[in-house]
């Protein structure tokens, strides 16, 4: 095979599809989002779920049935999978699971730089961490294998500059098929009632030190002889700035992030002088080794913060705290020129709405000349936040405020905003506006299940956003074009926030960059459909 | 550690820096050096700064171009000049977007090549491995005038003393 220049993100689709992965499913989400769509274009059977926990329990379905299963999303999306995540640890699967979590340190693209290695510690669950794309490809394999021998889910933790660097990197001739899914009953194995999660926990465990033994002697975690002055561990692409900062140093770098191979590390800060943690993010390696009585040393706590890099490495390394040079001034995103979304803005604006905002292009509303919003925190948070607002301020301020969200947000997590909306209405009423521009735009616009197209853009089922609130009993539903008639948009809005309705106004025009693709994958569909799905390819 | 060449390319969201290094480290590739690409390019669609720095060489470690070590700076967009102009190390090359005649170029769009093309005359990468390089990263019809920004690049960057800056 040919030595090709590859994404970390790309080398994982490839090596998913080598693998003979029967689905790949997840939410989009930077640095996640290349990996299921290079998968599909390099045929494998990709889908976008509506968000991370269902993408995670359709992906545990599969790998009970016995299939090979890819699961991705950026870290934020780890949160919500969660739920599943941690018990999915009890259960363990037939097949192999693997759920790629894509850390983003330094927030190029994300509200926050959580570190998905506490994960792993947390719910118990094997990971594996690559700091390039050949890796990104061998990894993604052998936590599929580890997951297949030890019946447990796996995590293969990225980080942006793994997902996004291209490294040379070659594939592999294909694995060996897993045999075909079918169904095995397991009740005490799979029903997580409290007397069968018991010994379910106790298996977790055994299991959990079983593959400490094979950590502890993995040859997946690399070690660099030097001149045993200076020792360092390291992990993910801190390895790659680490060997290049400091070529004279001892380096132990730990690929298998859980369970951690404490021993290994034991030995090595034994044979060298002096022994630091470098790791990007949170201490993981640093607490686990100190609580093991390991003499190790800790980065200073101001390179906690944003990504590592070589200059940086070399700070740490000789003990250098003074402040950094500040990074080139940034030019900050914007709202296209031309994005339906400068009329509602501008409206929100003008009206001083208190904005409960959310996740998405339209966060952008929080730039000059708008700065219209007022909160971002989460994905859906807006309906839940501009509720509450509205239960405690004064009622002249109850009446300001507006929740915002994007069609994609919508059916991720906003569907749940919306029922408590009608369940816990406040005394004003409330304002949610969906900002349907017909695609995920944030993240590189992909489909979702409101466009009724699939991830490959082919025809699929409808989640219609207005269906969805009147058939929740909102009192009263409206479908604006902002961009065609802002006036009446203007009205409308005025009329609602005056009113103690609940009121869903759906603002809908297509996102500019998307809207000459959506029209032909559209006339594709509509042409497919006239022929009776038989016309040739 | 063997010599590494590290060249950072910046503009704005849209204007093809992204293309630009794509280029490049194909090029490189093609070349048979190891090269490593980072860029950072989350929201660059919404016109945001990008940056990607492209290392090449025997063997390269870290994807990034650690501060002040570039050895050649291209910036498509003017405003991106004095904001990066601190990632060159001590005599590097900056090549900025005003080293070709805007006017001239066959296609506005086509600067990015035109840019290459200067920095193409100061890398030991043969022209015949660009040309590759720069057509397997485009479709057929965009390459008569990108060959021609490349050529246009590359020439005028061999009529200009090696101190332009
Ligand atoms: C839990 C979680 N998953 C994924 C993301 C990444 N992400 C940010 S915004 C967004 C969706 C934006 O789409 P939409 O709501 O349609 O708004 P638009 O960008 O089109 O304006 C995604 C997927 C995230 N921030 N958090």
């Amino acid at each position: 095979m040919q030595r090709q220049l590859m994404s970390g993100d790309e080398a994982v689709a490839f090596a998913a599809v080598d693998a003979g992965v029967a689905l790949g499913t997840g939410y989009p989400g930077t640095p996640s989002t290349e990996i299921l769509e290079t998968f599909a274009e390099a045929g494998g059977h990709a889908q976008w779920a509506p968000n991370e926990k269902v993408a995670f329990e359709v992906g545990l379905g599969a790998a009970f049935a016995g299939a090979r299963v890819l699961v991705t999303m950026k870290h934020v999306g780890v949160n919500v999978a969660a739920d599943p995540l941690f018990t999915s640890a009890y259960t363990g699967v037939s097949g192999a699971f693997v759920l790629v979590a894509a850390d983003d340190p330094g927030m190029s693209s994300s509200q926050n730089e959580q570190d998905s290695r506490r994960y792993a510690v947390a719910a118990g669950i094997p990971m594996i961490e690559p700091s390039n794309s050949q890796e990104a490809y061998d990894f993604l394999q052998a936590a599929l294998s580890l997951s297949e021998r030890f019946k447990l889910p796996v995590m293969l933790r990225m980080t942006t500059r793994v997902c996004h660097s291209k490294t040379l990197m070659e594939r592999r001739p294909p694995l060996p098929a897993a045999p075909a899914p079918h169904f095995v009953r397991d009740i005490a194995g799979r029903v997580m009632v409290p007397g069968y999660a018991r010994p379910a926990h106790k298996r977790l465990r055994e299991r959990l030190a079983e593959i400490l033994k094979e950590n502890e002697a993995s040859p997946l975690n690399a070690e660099h002889p030097g001149d045993g002055k200076l020792g360092i561990v390291t992990n993910g692409i801190a390895y790659k700035h680490v060997l290049e900062a400091a070529p004279q140093a001892s380096v132990l770098r730990i690929a298998t992030i859980h369970p951690f191979p404490v021993e290994r590390v034991r030995a090595f800060a034994k044979s060298v002088e002096r022994c630091m943690i470098i790791e990007e993010g949170d201490p993981v390696f640093f607490e686990q080794a100190r609580a093991a009585g390991i003499p190790v040393e800790n980065k200073p706590e101001m390179f906690r913060f944003g990504e590592l890099s070589v200059e940086r490495v070399r700070r740490i390394v000789a003990g250098d705290v003074s402040p950094e040079p500040p990074p080139p001034r940034a030019t900050p995103p914007r709202l296209c020129d031309a994005c339906p979304y400068h009329p509602v803005y501008d409206t929100l604006r003008r009206l001083d709405c208190i904005v409960a905002g959310d996740i998405g292009c339209y966060t952008l509303g929080v730039m000059e000349p708008y700065r219209a919003m007022d909160s971002c925190v989460a994905m859906g948070a807006s309906i839940g936040v501009g509720l509450g607002l509205r239960h405690v301020l004064p009622e002249a301020e109850a009446r300001r405020v507006v929740s915002i969200i994007g069609d994609s947000t919508f059916v991720h997590t906003g569907v749940n905003g919306l029922i408590e909306m009608i369940y816990n209405p406040p005394a004003t009423g409330h304002v949610l506006i969906v900002l349907d521009n017909g695609t995920t735009a944030m993240t590189g616009q992909q489909e979702h299940p409101g466009t009724g197209r699939s991830l490959d853009h082919d025809a699929a089922g409808k989640f219609s956003i207005e269906g969805f609130a009147r058939a929740c009993g909102v009192d009263q539903v409206d479908i604006v074009d902002p961009v065609a008639d802002p006036k009446g948009f203007e009205e409308l809005l005025k009329n609602r926030l005056a009113s103690n309705d609940l009121s869903v106004v759906v603002a809908r025009k297509p996102c500019i960059l998307a809207a000459a693709d959506i029209r032909g994958w559209d006339k594709q569909i509509a042409e497919k459909a006239a022929c009776g799905g038989g016309c040739p390819t | 550690m063997s010599h590494i060449v590290n060249v950072v390319v910046a503009g704005l969201g849209g204007q093809g820096a992204i293309k630009a290094s794509d280029i490049l480290a194909d090029a490189a590739c093609r070349a048979g050096h190891d090269v490593k690409k980072a860029e950072i390019h989350g929201m660059s669609q919404r016109g945001g700064s990008v940056t990607s720095d492209v290392r090449y060489g025997k063997k390269v470690l870290s994807p990034m171009v650690p501060h002040g070590e570039a050895d050649f700076l291209v910036v498509l967009s003017p405003d991106q000049v004095e904001v990066q102009r601190p990632v060159l190390r001590p005599h590097g090359i900056l090549i900025g977007p005003d080293f070709v005649d805007e006017n001239e170029l066959p296609n506005k769009r086509s600067l990015n090549v035109a840019l290459l093309g200067a920095l193409s005359h100061h890398l030991d990468i043969p022209e015949a491995i660009w040309m590759e390089a720069v057509h397997a990263a485009l479709p057929k019809r965009l390459h008569e005038v990108n060959d021609r920004a490349f050529r246009m690049g590359r020439e005028k960057a061999a009529a200009t003393p090696r101190h332009h800056r």
